[in-house]
């Protein structure tokens, strides 16, 4: 069929792990508009979700670090994480080898991705599910971008990653969602945690919206460091949607930096 | 100075439980298997979590070790900011790239 929905959001694990040191306002404003996203994608009626992840060290190490890579399996489990400490237990959730391995095929004509028949979700993918598929029963197929361990893959490659896989999906019958999520500016688990630049997000977010490729890739990974910390590099997911959404309008749906988050908290939705 | 192989042993002990179960039973035999110098290995007993932030262990492991080691959120963040008040500055890793 193709793509019928995209959008990104953020995942940072104190959205559920620390839930109850936010005001609670603000924390149903993030909440409320991460409903809303789970309505729209279900009202596209998917028949797998491909989620483009940044993960943590969960599965990938530096001894054999994938830039890019997909999940082709027929099931997960996750959080890897303490369950108390990640505020999410336990859960098996479903994949779709079959479907994988037909995207991964078509993706490798123009991106070198790896792919993993085992995998286990961090918080980078259990905190979006535990939002939009919290019953666990939608196919769920991982993509990783290497976003934690330098050197890492450039920004434009993780826009044409999101080509490629907008690519491969086109070439399929089932219908697809796509989400990317990660962090825009944030520094997490370091001592600077809970700091945001909330100007350089605006920007960026900005970009995301009106589709801007030159801005959206234009950050060297040393202004993204200053500007953003460690964790900007994950907006290599966002690229990535916004690579697969070209010329596609966007909306986005909720921001507002959430200290105890850690991050500054996004919901955006691409109107296909 | 064997940053790699001190992320690697942290890394294991988050995500393997019999990785675990050999720092419960026999830290010191689990240590072994390890090229670490002295300095790390210390680091990882007493826990000094925020000598090992400044030897340059990503934070994304740092801290499920320093869970582990029953610290709470709060006490963690501290932790690394005394290591550098103690330590100075970040030595090595992703967070030595521009320190400010």
């Amino acid at each position: 069929m193709s793509l019928v929905f995209a959008g990104v959001c953020s995942h940072a694990p104190g959205i559920t792990g620390r839930y109850e040191r936010a005001g609670k306002a603000q924390r149903e404003g993030f909440y409320t508009r991460m409903r809303e996203m789970r309505r729209r994608l279900e009202a596209a009626r998917p028949d797998a979700l491909i989620v483009v992840a940044a993960e943590h060290f969960a599965n990938f190490f530096m001894d054999n670090m994938p830039a890019y890579c997909l999940g082709m399996a027929d099931g997960y489990e996750g959080p890897v994480e303490d369950e108390e400490w990640l505020g999410i237990g336990k859960a098996s959730i479903p994949g779709n080898a079959d479907l994988a391995e037909r995207l991964i095929g078509v993706v490798l004509e123009d991106v070198d991705v790896s792919y993993a028949q085992e995998w286990k979700f961090d918080h980078g993918v259990m905190v979006p599910l535990n939002f939009l598929t919290p019953r666990y029963d939608l196919p769920v197929i991982p993509a990783n971008i290497n976003c934690q361990g330098p050197p890492l893959t450039p920004l434009k490659r993780a826009w044409k990653f999101g080509e490629s896989l907008r690519r491969a999906c086109e070439e399929q019958p089932e219908r697809i969602a796509l989400i990317g999520t990660g962090g825009l500016s944030h520094w997490p688990c370091t001592p600077d945690s809970g700091k945001i630049n909330e100007a350089w997000d605006r920007e960026f977010l900005d970009r995301w919206v009106r589709g801007d490729y030159s801005g959206m890739t234009g950050y060297s990974d040393a202004e993204t460091y200053r500007d953003a910390g460690q964790g900007g590099f994950e907006i290599r997911t966002f690229v990535c949607v916004a690579g697969a959404t070209a010329g596609s309008p966007r909306e986005l749906l909720f921001y507002e930096p959430i200290p105890i988050f850690a991050v500054g908290c996004t919901v955006g939705v691409v109107q296909l | 100075m064997s940053l790699y192989y001190l992320q690697k042993l942290i890394y294991q002990l988050n995500r393997d439980e019999h990785v675990r179960q050999r720092y419960e039973r026999d830290f010191e035999d689990l240590l072994a298997d390890y090229p670490l110098d002295d300095g790390e290995k210390t680091a990882l007993r007493e826990p000094d979590i925020g000598l090992l932030y400044v030897m340059g262990v990503n934070g994304q492991l740092l801290m499920h070790y320093a869970a582990l080691c029953g610290y709470e959120w709060d006490e963690y963040l501290q932790a690394m900011r005394d290591g550098v008040e103690r330590y100075g500055p970040v030595r090595s890793g992703l967070y030595a790239m521009t320190e400010t």
